[in-house]
């Protein structure tokens, strides 16, 4: 384990960032963004990003290849590159899980090398939460965030930064910025985890539990007559797909330059009708059916395809973006989720 | 796979033939540009074809993996892309990619079984590959009664190899029927569903359903009446696609993907999954 004091943050951030491009969260005036470091750039003390890190290996919008057509001929323009290496600084535990759950989606074969290419060249740098928020619920996921995953695993204490390689890329990095930090023992951050232990244990969610959920569940839940009044107010606006560090459905558009053809692939949201109409019918004909799926996916689909791992981290994002403060805290609630009182 | 580097990645086919089928269904032949056939498949599986700038989308590969020189696609027009595709001419260059979806388990199930083949109207295309692979193995399977129905006449797709080729083919019987009399059609006249309950199979067959969900509706409860039980009817279902990898989210009937754990599915696995489709 190595530390350095919060003074000398900039220090660490200039060696890691001699060595590979360095992303840190930063404030903007639309909160807490992930934003690639440079002398002068100063770290967030935001719990959250307003978007999650998801962009960095699944792009809002991305080039998939080109074309070009020439009379009845086309050709086909592979754009891509190779990325190259990066490191993602203050990623949280729930935000930390979440790029496995997108890894089970995009590295299972047949591999997506888009994505595969940017997860290999990422270096996560997770950072504990010592403010968890009122809206987490990670530990519902068995997420603990005093333990989060990471290849470099970050504690801030009042006066430090303590940092704990966990991958062989994590311990390649932190040996090559080695003269930035200090050595220290693990017992340093024993006090600082102890507290956010017993902060997540107060949360108002912390009795929120996933039992009630996971694989062979669909005839439980499907069928329910709950969804009905669930949904009723969903505007359809995706929010909560956009801001989900887990939402993995995506679109493939074309787009005519006027030069040649671009095919995109962008972030779409099972909540738009247009998601799955067809010109042979529409299967999910109302907002209800849109709502269940994304749920359903969450916590009974998404389980049933992955072990048993739940696609939501508990991050709270949909719960403080929602316009009509619906969420699936209420939904797990609504449905049989247990909240001990 | 087209390119096992990158699943999205499509390569180039030319259509080298356009037939028309119906007013509103043609038979592209696709190959590739050095005269190829683009890959091999199983029947029952789907291939992504696109117009760059206009779209991509998913049709069943008509053809049978027997045909060596050759894909064919038999498409509706319908939508942006395969209206598109109806106005192309010979030598036109679209993109292909694929093979996509689990296919007719036409070694395991149906083999040296009786095969019960129910069509209606554009239902016909992903039934033609498993039809012909059935007659190209001949001795592999027992007695194939095939009944195809459609609106008119007209609208029977792939009428000539059905006339030339199927009826009068060792041990197969052909049943075609269309909704309404019309002066030039002496055959049955009547919906699929009831011609099949008037044919009255006997059961110790398998059966495929492919065409309209009120067909498939209403030719599964015929079926049932006549004593078949869910694990020996087939059908193969039809949803948006993007990816036709099970990524992009949105062919899912509960936790199944219909591009990937589909597009084949027996009745008792789809009672399994939630009534979303």
């Amino acid at each position: 384990m190595r530390k350095v004091l919060l003074e000398s943050l900039d220090s660490l951030f200039a060696a890691i960032a001699a060595k590979n491009t360095l992303y840190i969260p930063v404030d903007t005036n639309g909160g807490a963004k992930f934003e690639k470091w440079q002398e002068g750039k100063k770290l967030s003390n935001a719990l959250h990003t307003t978007k999650s890190p998801k962009d960095f290996f699944f792009p809002q919008s991305e080039c998939l290849m080109k074309f070009k057509t020439e009379g009845k001929n086309i050709e086909i323009i592979d754009t891509r590159s190779e990325s190259e290496d990066f490191a993602i600084f203050g990623v949280r535990a729930c935000d930390a899980r979440a790029f496995k759950v997108l890894d089970n989606v995009f590295l299972k074969e047949p591999v997506d090398t888009y994505y595969q290419n940017r997860r290999e060249h990422g270096i996560i740098i997770s950072l504990a939460c010592d403010r968890p928020a009122e809206t987490c619920f990670c530990g519902t996921f068995d997420i603990d965030a005093a333990n989060p995953d990471g290849d470099i695993v970050c504690y801030k204490t009042e006066s430090a930064l303590y940092l704990d390689a966990k991958t062989e890329k994590g311990q390649g990095l932190l040996a090559a910025v080695e003269a930035a930090t200090e050595p220290a023992e693990a017992s340093e951050i024993d006090a600082a985890k102890q507290q956010i232990t017993e902060r997540l244990n107060r949360l108002p969610l912390a009795d929120l539990k996933s039992d009630a959920f996971g694989a062979g569940k669909t005839d439980t839940y499907f069928n329910a007559p709950e969804w009905k009044e669930l949904s009723e107010a969903c505007l359809g606006c995706g929010t909560c797909t956009f801001v989900c560090p887990t939402c993995q459905c995506y679109d493939i558009k074309d787009f005519n330059t006027g030069h040649g053809v671009i095919r995109h692939r962008c972030w779409d949201s099972c909540m738009y009708s247009e998601f799955t109409k067809m010109s042979a019918g529409q299967p999910r004909l109302t907002q209800l059916e849109r709502f269940r799926q994304r749920f359903m996916h969450k916590l009974v689909y998404y389980p049933e395809n992955n072990d048993g791992l739940f696609s939501c981290v508990g991050c709270g994002r949909c719960v403080s973006k929602c316009p009509i403060g619906m969420n699936i805290v209420k939904v797990m609630k609504k449905l049989g989720g247990s909240v001990n009182d | 796979m087209t390119d096992i580097k990158e699943p999205l990645m499509p390569a180039i086919g030319v259509v080298t033939d356009i037939r028309i089928d119906t007013p509103d269904v043609k038979t592209f032949r696709v190959v590739t540009p050095d005269g190829k056939k683009p890959f091999e498949h199983i029947p029952g599986q789907c291939a992504m074809l696109s117009v760059p700038g206009v779209g991509e989308g998913m049709f069943s590969i008509t053809s049978s993996p027997t045909n060596e020189e050759f894909m064919e696609f038999s498409i509706k027009k319908c939508g942006c892309v395969t209206e598109w595709l109806h106005s192309m001419e010979v030598g036109q260059q679209i993109t292909i990619r694929g093979p996509y979806g689990n296919g007719f388990p036409v070694d395991t199930v149906f083999a040296g079984k009786d095969l019960l083949f129910i069509a209606g109207g554009i239902g016909l295309a992903p039934l033609r590959s498993v039809i012909n692979y059935c007659r190209h193995y001949r001795d592999r399977y027992g007695k194939i009664d095939i009944v195809y129905g459609s609106r008119s006449k007209a609208d029977l797709v792939d009428y000539n190899e059905i006339i030339t080729e199927w009826i009068g083919d060792t041990n197969i019987d052909v049943h075609l029927t269309i909704d309404r009399e019309q002066p030039e059609w002496d055959g049955h006249v009547g919906f699929v569903p009831n011609y099949v309950k008037e044919l009255g199979f006997d059961t110790n067959k398998v059966a495929v359903l492919c065409g309209p969900p009120i067909m498939i509706k209403f030719t599964l409860a015929g079926l049932i009446e006549l004593g078949f039980e869910k694990t020996q009817i087939y059908t193969t279902l039809e949803m948006r696609m993007k990816c036709g990898i099970g990524k992009c989210g949105r062919c899912n009937v509960g936790s199944k993907y219909v591009c990937k754990d589909g597009p084949v599915f027996s009745f008792d696995k789809l009672d399994e999954l939630p009534d979303e489709y």
